[in-house]
């Protein structure tokens, strides 16, 4: 595999819609890895999205067990669905898959944020979702650049080769 | 590919990496960090002996680790290897191209 692309990609604008461990983070290691190749990377949160920059919420991310087929049991036994809905469960497995994300090297999400806006990749809130969930400005992690209409996203996302991802 | 860098004879791979961290020294080091627009400090040698120390050792290499060396902080990482933090400096320091998505 080589990096011989004459036209290579310049910008990605990551959109995050939804607030569990693997959506959150499938957004932050594709924003991550844009900024360490030199790539621009904007990302805007949305809807349950906005929990990861949420101050209150962003070190409680959760996997959903329920209405979750690809979740199986360490091992590989199929987890039951019903097993989802007793207490704890739900903690227990969003425990392990921090945990063995963080064997990966993989950060919990503040100091990825951290990560990603160290190398320049920017950070904004959606209007409408902060108004929706009653989230101000004060709520949202400290280096949340601001809280825009996806009108404003939008115009950040020009150029040539820049594309836009939704997670 | 082989290419004379700094006068030593240099075998690199198709994206400029060094196959072999043995022929690597730090004018080696100098010339290539010239071709990535880079001018290398003292700074800039303590990460790549660092990154050569830990790649040797058989470990894996990912940006938060480097950043947490106490070397330098992963801002700095960037100010120092502009465009590519990991990618370059590994580059530069002659070892692989790091396999980590983080």
């Amino acid at each position: 595999m080589t990096n011989k692309e004459e036209n290579p990609l310049k910008k990605v604008c990551i959109i995050c819609a939804k607030g569990t461990i693997e959506d959150v983070y499938a957004t932050l290691v594709m924003a991550n890895g844009a900024v360490m190749e030199g790539i621009e990377a904007k990302v805007f949160f949305t809807f349950f999205g906005l929990d990861a920059i949420t101050k209150k919420q962003m070190k409680k991310l959760k996997t959903a067990t329920v209405g979750n087929p690809a979740m199986r049991m360490p091992g590989g036994l199929p987890f039951p669905t019903l097993l989802g809905v007793v207490p704890f469960v739900e903690a227990g497995v969003s425990w392990m898959m921090k945990k063995e994300m963080d064997k990966l090297d993989i950060p919990p999400v503040g100091e990825f944020l951290e990560m990603i806006t160290a190398g320049g990749g920017e950070i904004y809130a959606c209007k409408m979702a902060a108004e929706m969930f009653k989230l101000k400005k004060e709520d949202l992690w400290d280096e949340v650049i601001d809280i825009i209409t996806i009108g404003d996203f939008y115009a950040m996302c020009g150029g040539q080769n820049t594309q836009i991802i939704f997670t | 590919m082989e290419k004379t860098i700094a006068g030593v004879n240099i075998t690199l791979n198709d994206e400029g990496y060094l196959t072999d961290p043995q022929q690597w020294n730090e004018d080696v080091a100098k010339e290539i960090a010239v071709e990535e627009g880079i001018e290398l400090t003292p700074k800039h040698f303590e990460i790549l002996s660092y990154l050569r120390e830990q790649f040797l050792a058989g470990e894996g290499l990912s940006i938060r680790k480097v950043g947490n060396s106490g070397i330098a902080n992963i801002k700095e990482l960037y100010q120092l290897f502009p465009g590519g933090p990991l990618k370059k400096s590994s580059r530069i320091a002659g070892i692989p191209k790091p396999a980590s998505c983080v």
